[in-house]
């Protein structure tokens, strides 16, 4: 295999190679991130103060469903399949990942699922504004008539991470170095070998709602209308079936990134490596019987609800041991305090705070008071913002120097790293506050009482999102040039991605190492 | 290891992306059609992705006569299979859980029954039937009703019964083939591989029959209520996975019988096709026990 990039743009439309692949993925997600961030800036301002002076309501609708869609599908997901293109591979010391081919497939799909998507925006009718999550019969009877582009744009997507998940599956079980262990896998390959099963489990199932959706719409069929037998409330279960398990899908990457990153600044082997991996498997399985916790106020039998409540608190045991295993990692470690450290310790801060909210709103008669309010959106961030995107942001810095062979400016990683930890703190933490005091989300307009904290919390989304653009500029800056990284980059780092040059050459690993 | 050194990473390839037009067109073609636009887009689409996967096995299949392929990456395909496979399990999932919901939920609520029975007062004189042969639209409305429902509905001890012996039969047949080819006997390979090619056929033209009694003479379609449905999503979904698996089959006849392809310890192509066979198989048999003897 003595080829190397082909120059010119057919190198990355043509490519096979797993680091293309990889960097194609994330620049395509930080793009989707800032076209997402730019309908969560225009909610922002309209909610800047009571009353209707930005957009109109119809528009405002619009903006929450594509923010909530892009972030979702363009921006989180699709940053978590490019480290896993780029680091899997070089993680468990293989030449490329299994299906090179349909590898690049999984990612072209995605410009052109989210151009028909975002081309909704500028059809008859507008864009979908039934919100992300599309509850019938809003997306059904009464959507316009561009959901047709918008259930066809899910259905390409799905079928992108379908064979995406397949192919690191395949990676994973078949392609790993001789002598690399299951068991002695980093835990973001555990992690993402987790959230690959769940993927093939589940997006399936969104494929399947959308298309019964699809049915009401245009053949007559009854799923979700009363009238012919159906029901609307089978939407939300068959969709929170496929998106409880989804949330998890945006996260477990992510402790797997930091599991790598407390270490190596703790300067201490990563605490209960085991637990770590059983915790991973126990949250995939409890994912897939937690789902109706989302729907407490919407009718359901009082078992029901009781087995939800439940199931859902179980989640926090899994959880806790890895925060507990996080801490321990660091506990009388010679810790520094570089960028990726600095998101990776507020992840573990912030993501707790938004367990904790999540622990509140699964107490059913709790919920009766929090559903549909600001607080469900501010747990949600919480867990979103410092969970996913800092874990992305905080690979992305880690891993940069590995990438490119430079060095990035740690002073302006460290200002993004403040701004960005202050601009979301004052964005979502307000938000806590009018939602327990009963401001419901959604909505472009609110009532005079709530009007300070919505203030704060528009001041500190625009903060936020400054803070990425100077993001952009130290990773545009970090490719240009700057200061040569060596090949273990950081203090002794563990892991066979740190024993190749950096920059990691364009094949890796092309004859497998010999792993202890 | 010699072999794991040697893992076939493919230089460039103009597949995937030509295989992502394809899609997109046949995506938003399809889109474009349902909403009234024409359509030539969702033809030219599906031509288009059904050209390039055409050329895309080709390819795979030279690759691998070309000696190219380790057994670590014809393992890759095999989890590809098996991981796709489970896909499609999880998405028939999605339909027999709204079949499980309904019946056992929706239905009886709209009746008055159980938990919720309170949903009754919306549609008074609506009672809880399986199979739903009086909707609740129907049952207020009368003949002012939008959704009313099927006259009768499928009886399952005759088409359904004789689809059930032809397809476990081909399960059985598929399998016959596949040890005939292990013990390198092409004709006999060729034969049963056939009759099961053709055991397909005769499951299609069956169902096909049965569509058309449902829609002419029952009054069951797809806007008959929620048994209507629910029947037609989920047998249909699985028609149309018989219908491609029979194509697979068939390609694979002719690989064997015109170019010779297959060897009895390489054929992978066979097998993955076999696999899809027998999990229609699979799903067929929770259709008949689910949508037809327990929902008549």
């Amino acid at each position: 295999m003595a080829h190397g990039p082909q120059p010119g743009f057919k190198r990355w439309l043509f490519t096979t190679n797993h680091k293309d692949i990889g960097t194609m993925y994330l620049w395509f997600s930080f793009a989707m991130f800032l076209l997402g961030g730019c309908m969560a800036l225009v909610i922002r301002a309209e909610l800047f103060e009571p009353g209707l002076q930005i957009v109109r309501p119809e528009f405002f609708n619009q903006m929450t469903t594509m923010h909530g869609l892009i972030m979702v599908f363009g921006a989180v997901m699709p940053a978590f399949v490019g480290l896993a293109n780029w680091m899997i591979p070089m993680m468990i010391g293989a030449p490329d990942m299994a299906l090179p081919r349909m590898n690049n497939w999984s990612f072209w799909i995605l410009p052109f699922a989210f151009a028909m998507l975002v081309s909704t925006l500028f059809m008859q009718g507008g864009a979908p504004n039934f919100g992300w999550t599309f509850y019938a019969p809003l997306s059904t009877e009464y959507a316009p008539p561009s959901v047709t582009f918008f259930i066809f744009s899910i259905h390409i997507m799905g079928a992108s991470s379908i064979m995406g998940s397949i192919n690191i599956i395949a990676t994973i079980l078949n392609m790993r170095a001789p002598g690399m262990t299951l068991m002695k896998m980093p835990l973001f390959v555990w992690t993402w070998l987790i959230t690959a099963y769940l993927l093939i489990a589940v997006m399936p199932v969104l494929a399947g709602v959308v298309t019964m959706m699809l049915m009401d719409i245009h053949f007559g069929t009854s799923f979700f209308s009363a009238a012919g037998g159906g029901d609307p409330v089978l939407f939300q279960h068959v969709f929170w079936f496929f998106g409880h398990p989804e949330v998890y899908i945006m996260i477990l990457p992510a402790f797997g990134i930091v599991s790598a990153i407390i270490p190596t600044f703790a300067r201490k082997p990563l605490f209960g490596y085991s637990s770590m991996v059983y915790a991973t498997a126990s949250i995939a399985f409890l994912s897939f019987i937690v789902w109706a916790h989302h729907m407490f106020t919407v009718g359901m039998p009082v078992a029901g609800e009781l087995f939800f409540m439940y199931a859902t608190m179980l989640i926090a045991v899994p959880t806790g041991v890895k925060v507990f295993n996080w801490i321990s990692t660091m506990f009388r470690g010679s810790m520094t305090f570089e960028t990726p450290m600095l998101f990776a310790v507020a992840f573990v801060i912030l993501f707790t705070i938004g367990g904790f909210s999540g622990l509140m709103l699964a107490i059913a008669p709790a919920d009766f008071q929090y559903h549909d309010t600001y607080f469900v959106v501010a747990h949600f961030h919480y867990v979103l913002v410092p969970g996913a995107i800092f874990s992305i942001t905080a690979g992305v810095y880690y891993w940069l120097p590995k990438w490119t062979g430079h060095m990035y400016n740690e002073t302006m990683g460290k200002v993004h790293f403040w701004l960005a930890f202050i601009g979301l703190n004052v964005t979502f933490f307000p938000m806590h506050f009018v939602g327990l005091a009963g401001m419901p989300r959604r909505i472009p307009d609110y009532a005079l009482q709530f009007a300070d904290f919505n203030q704060i919390a528009s001041m500190g989304a625009f903060l936020f999102g400054a803070a990425q653009l100077v993001f952009l500029f130290n990773v545009v800056r970090t490719v240009q040039g700057g200061r040569k990284a060596t090949d273990e980059v950081w203090d002794h780092p563990q892991g066979l991605e740190w024993t190749v040059p950096s920059p990691a050459p364009y094949h890796t690993f092309s004859t497998p190492p010999a792993v202890r | 290891m010699a072999s794991e050194s040697s893992y076939y990473v493919p230089a460039q390839s103009r597949l995937p992306i030509l295989a992502t037009i394809g899609l997109f067109m046949t995506a938003f073609g399809a889109a474009n059609w349902i909403n009234g636009h024409g359509a030539y887009i969702f033809f030219a689409g599906a031509l288009t992705l059904a050209t390039v996967l055409w050329s895309w096995f080709a390819q795979v299949i030279r690759e691998n006569m070309a000696g190219l392929n380790s057994e670590q990456l014809k393992r890759s395909y095999v989890w590809g299979m098996g991981w796709f496979i489970f896909s499609e399990v999880m998405f028939f999932a999605a339909f027999f859980g709204a079949l499980y919901y309904i019946r056992n939920f929706a239905v009886p609520w709209l009746g008055g029954e159980g938990d919720r029975g309170a949903s009754n007062m919306l549609w008074q004189g609506f009672e809880s039937t399986w199979p739903l042969l009086v909707t609740p639209d129907a049952a207020v409305h009368g003949d002012a009703a939008k959704v009313i429902g099927p006259k009768e509905i499928i009886d399952p001890w005759h088409l359904p019964l004789l689809n059930t012996v032809i397809l476990l039969s081909s399960s059985f047949t598929v399998h016959i083939a596949h040890v005939f080819l292990k013990k390198n006997k092409r004709s006999a390979f060729n034969l049963w591989l056939g009759i099961t090619v053709i055991l397909g056929a005769a499951f299609l033209y069956f169902q096909a029959d049965e569509y058309h009694e449902a829609y002419k003479h029952l009054g069951l379609t797809l806007e008959s209520g929620v048994y209507g449905t629910t029947f037609f999503m989920l047998t249909g979904f699985h028609g149309a996975h018989v219908t491609l698996g029979t194509i697979m089959l068939l390609v694979m006849l002719l690989r064997s019988v015109i170019a010779h392809h297959f060897k009895p310890d390489d054929h992978f192509g066979f097998e993955a096709a076999s696999w899809y066979w027998h999990f229609v198989d699979v799903v067929w048999v929770g259709l008949f026990i689910f949508v037809y003897v327990l929902g008549s």
